[in-house]
């Protein structure tokens, strides 16, 4: 059984704002019976068509679906047109006392449909990621689920994901058949790589504590990212002074070239951050 | 909160008798069967009586019966010997319904160069034989076909499917593990080599089962380094669990009459009230032939793992074929496979119910569901018309 949060359970045993608007200003849909869930949402505007006075929705899906729809409602009801749209997918989970990762896919269907009503309204192009609305632009990654690869990078790059099960979890991608894996591990690559190309220059002084920082700022954003695109992954154990000693995870754990991999870390920690850094790797 | 628990092909209650027969072998009678004191000697026979009752219940020699941890150890010590027996013949058939225990090995060896053929099912479950007849031949190692489907209940006609088998001389293994105690088994006159049981849906512990190998076959052994039961599973029995296997499977010959006749009327009246009271439902294999206690119940517009967790506020445990319970993302393989429509395969119910379940309980869900399934339809974005025809 899922473990789901009281919050969940409360708003999906009593969703708040279930229904239709009749004379909406702004409906958007997303999802389909086919895929499992789907969600229509409602939004009336106030006099100056600037702040959402009402908001309801219609939800087919399980129990974290509707609880995410509910919770979304509650939130924007009140906003401007521009508050609601900065509201995360995270924010509707962390509003719920957090969501099972699995369940993830929930909560950016309830950011997604919202961002569909408010650009339907608006009259400019839909952040459509479902083939069911329409014209979009972009490569189709997940054809199972009709997701483009401009929609997966967004959610890789809002929740910082980094491996392929978890953009199965907050999207659905790779759900089904699979086949589009290998793709979202490029992608997660290519978006985690892009945060990290802020220009980097190897400092000219470090406190240790700074360095320490450094070393772990340089292993998250420039060399995991690349391991996770061969299916690989490290965990940073101790840094002694300039000796940094990490465990390799997943593909990279008894992989033949680890040692060639250790070396490639300890390259981009000498590029990045200091001459003297050597790095070992350690069990653990 | 008391369960009303209706999830019976999940996991079974553990009959009170079966406690009882297995409670003095953990901290009384814990000798080992092997040693050669008066003290292990006792278990021995107490074993050996196992046997005899399990071996009763399937219509099969006691030496036939062995015992292993669970279904899926059964499945996977059939199939892997019969590859090892043939190591020449390259070919698996199976189905696309099976349990994940056959059906996931059968694709890893897929991926390790082996042929395998996936029986199709109509709209209704049930296997076309001709397919059968057409996939097998020379190359063919084993035939592995369910007894009956865990999550619709469709029996497969296992003695024909066993006969096309026999004529290609492949092996024929079925995992039995919902049918045993549900449907009469005569091994004796049986065209099955190899057949798996589960412990725990039968009114037995979990971490138990059985596999009944046909004298004659030839065997390979998964699990090796002891000599327990005749060199064909090694490790020490789990004795305290064989005796409750024994115990269960005694009590299941007793009870298959009632099965048949009172769980199947309970399930009967369940899916007809059902169908009755609430609109757009559809029984998933009805019109082939089921076990007695299970009901696969598919409501269009709504989603199972909703549904289940409403039915659980109240107290009612089942399953269901949805994407959502099981963490995966689609519908059950069962009702993909069925091509059940998408409109409703991810609103669909399991009920699977046992001796214990009573009739003020399946009153109690006639009662419940309805409202829960109207409730849901009315969150729903589709299928306002449903609501409007019921008015």
């Amino acid at each position: 059984m899922w473990d789901y949060t009281d919050k969940v359970k409360e708003h999906f045993l009593n969703p708040r704002n279930v229904g239709e608007i009749e004379d909406a200003d702004a409906v958007g849909e997303v999802g389909s019976l086919a895929c499992g869930d789907a969600l229509k949402l409602f939004l009336k505007l106030d006099d100056n068509k600037e702040r959402i006075v009402d908001a309801r929705f219609q939800t087919f899906g399980c129990g974290s679906a509707i609880a995410s729809s509910s919770a979304l409602t509650e939130m924007i009801k009140g906003k401007t047109l521009d508050e609601a749209l900065a509201i995360s997918n995270q924010e509707i989970a962390d509003f719920l006392g957090g969501l099972p990762e699995e369940k993830m896919h929930c909560s950016v269907m309830g950011q997604e449909a919202l961002e569909v009503a408010i650009a339907k309204y608006r009259g400019v192009a839909l952040p459509s990621h479902d083939h069911d609305h329409g014209e979009q632009e972009g490569e189709i990654v997940c054809k199972c689920f009709g997701l483009t690869d401009g929609f997966l990078r967004k959610v890789i790059a809002a929740n910082k994901l980094h491996t392929s099960e978890q953009v199965t979890h907050f999207t659905k991608a790779g759900g089904a058949c699979g086949g589009c894996i290998p793709r979202i591990k490029e992608l997660i690559a290519e978006v985690m790589g892009e945060q990290a190309k802020e220009e980097r220059k190897k400092p000219e002084k470090l406190t240790n504590l700074r360095k320490m920082q450094l070393i772990q700022d340089v292993l998250e954003k420039e060399v995991r990212p690349q391991l996770w695109a061969d299916g690989g992954d490290l965990e940073l154990i101790d840094i002694a002074g300039a000796n940094v000693q990490i465990a390799f995870r997943k593909a990279c754990a008894g992989c033949v070239s680890s040692g060639y991999t250790a070396r490639f870390v300890e390259q981009k920690l000498r590029e990045l951050v200091a001459d003297d850094i050597t790095v070992e790797e350690v069990e653990g | 909160m008391k369960e009303i628990y209706f999830d019976n092909n999940a996991t079974t209650k553990v009959d009170e008798a079966v406690f009882e027969e297995m409670r003095p072998y953990f901290t009384e009678l814990y000798g080992n069967p092997s040693s050669m004191h008066f003290f292990g000697g006792q278990v021995q026979k107490k074993v050996d009586e196992s046997r005899k009752r399990v071996a009763a219940l399937l219509g099969a020699s006691p030496e036939e019966i062995v015992f292993t941890a669970c279904g899926t150890e059964s499945d996977n010590a059939a199939i892997r010997s019969a590859l090892e027996v043939f190591p020449e013949k390259r070919h698996i058939i199976t189905t696309r319904v099976e349990h994940p225990a056959v059906l996931t090995l059968c694709r890893n060896l897929a991926k390790r160069g082996y042929r395998v053929t996936e029986l199709n099912v109509d709209g209704e479950g049930r296997l076309d034989l001709d397919e059968l007849r057409r996939a097998i031949d020379e190359d063919t190692a084993i035939v592995s076909i369910m007894y009956a489907n865990n999550e619709t209940g469709v029996v497969f006609p296992i003695e024909e499917a066993g006969a096309i088998v026999k004529e290609k001389g492949a092996l024929f293994h079925t995992d039995a593990v919902q049918a045993v105690g549900k449907i009469p088994l005569d091994m004796a006159a049986s065209t099955i080599d190899m057949l798996s049981l589960s412990g725990h849906k039968l009114h037995a512990p979990k971490g138990i089962g059985a596999l009944y190998l046909r004298k004659g076959v030839p065997f390979r052994p998964f699990m090796v380094g002891g000599h327990q039961e005749k060199n064909r599973r090694a490790g020490t029995e789990a004795t305290a669990s064989i005796i409750a296997l024994g115990k269960a499977c005694e009590l299941a010959a007793r009870h298959m009459e009632d099965e048949n006749s009172r769980v199947r009327g309970m399930r009967d009246r369940l899916e007809l009230e059902l169908m009755r009271l609430i609109p757009a439902g559809r029984i998933n294999g009805g019109a082939a032939e089921r076990l007695p206690n299970t009901v696969s119940i598919a409501f269009e517009y709504v989603e199972g793992e909703a549904i289940l967790l409403l039915l659980s506020e109240k107290g009612i445990c089942a399953s269901s074929g949805s994407a959502c319970t099981s963490g995966s993302l689609e519908p059950s393989h069962v009702l993909r496979a069925m091509g059940v429509p998408f409109t409703c395969a991810h609103g669909s119910i399991r009920f699977s119910l046992s001796r214990f379940n009573s009739d003020a309980e399946i009153d109690t869900i006639i009662r419940e569901l309805p409202p829960i399934i109207r409730r849901l339809r009315e969150i729903s974005p589709f299928g306002r018309e449903i609501l409007a025809q019921q008015g």
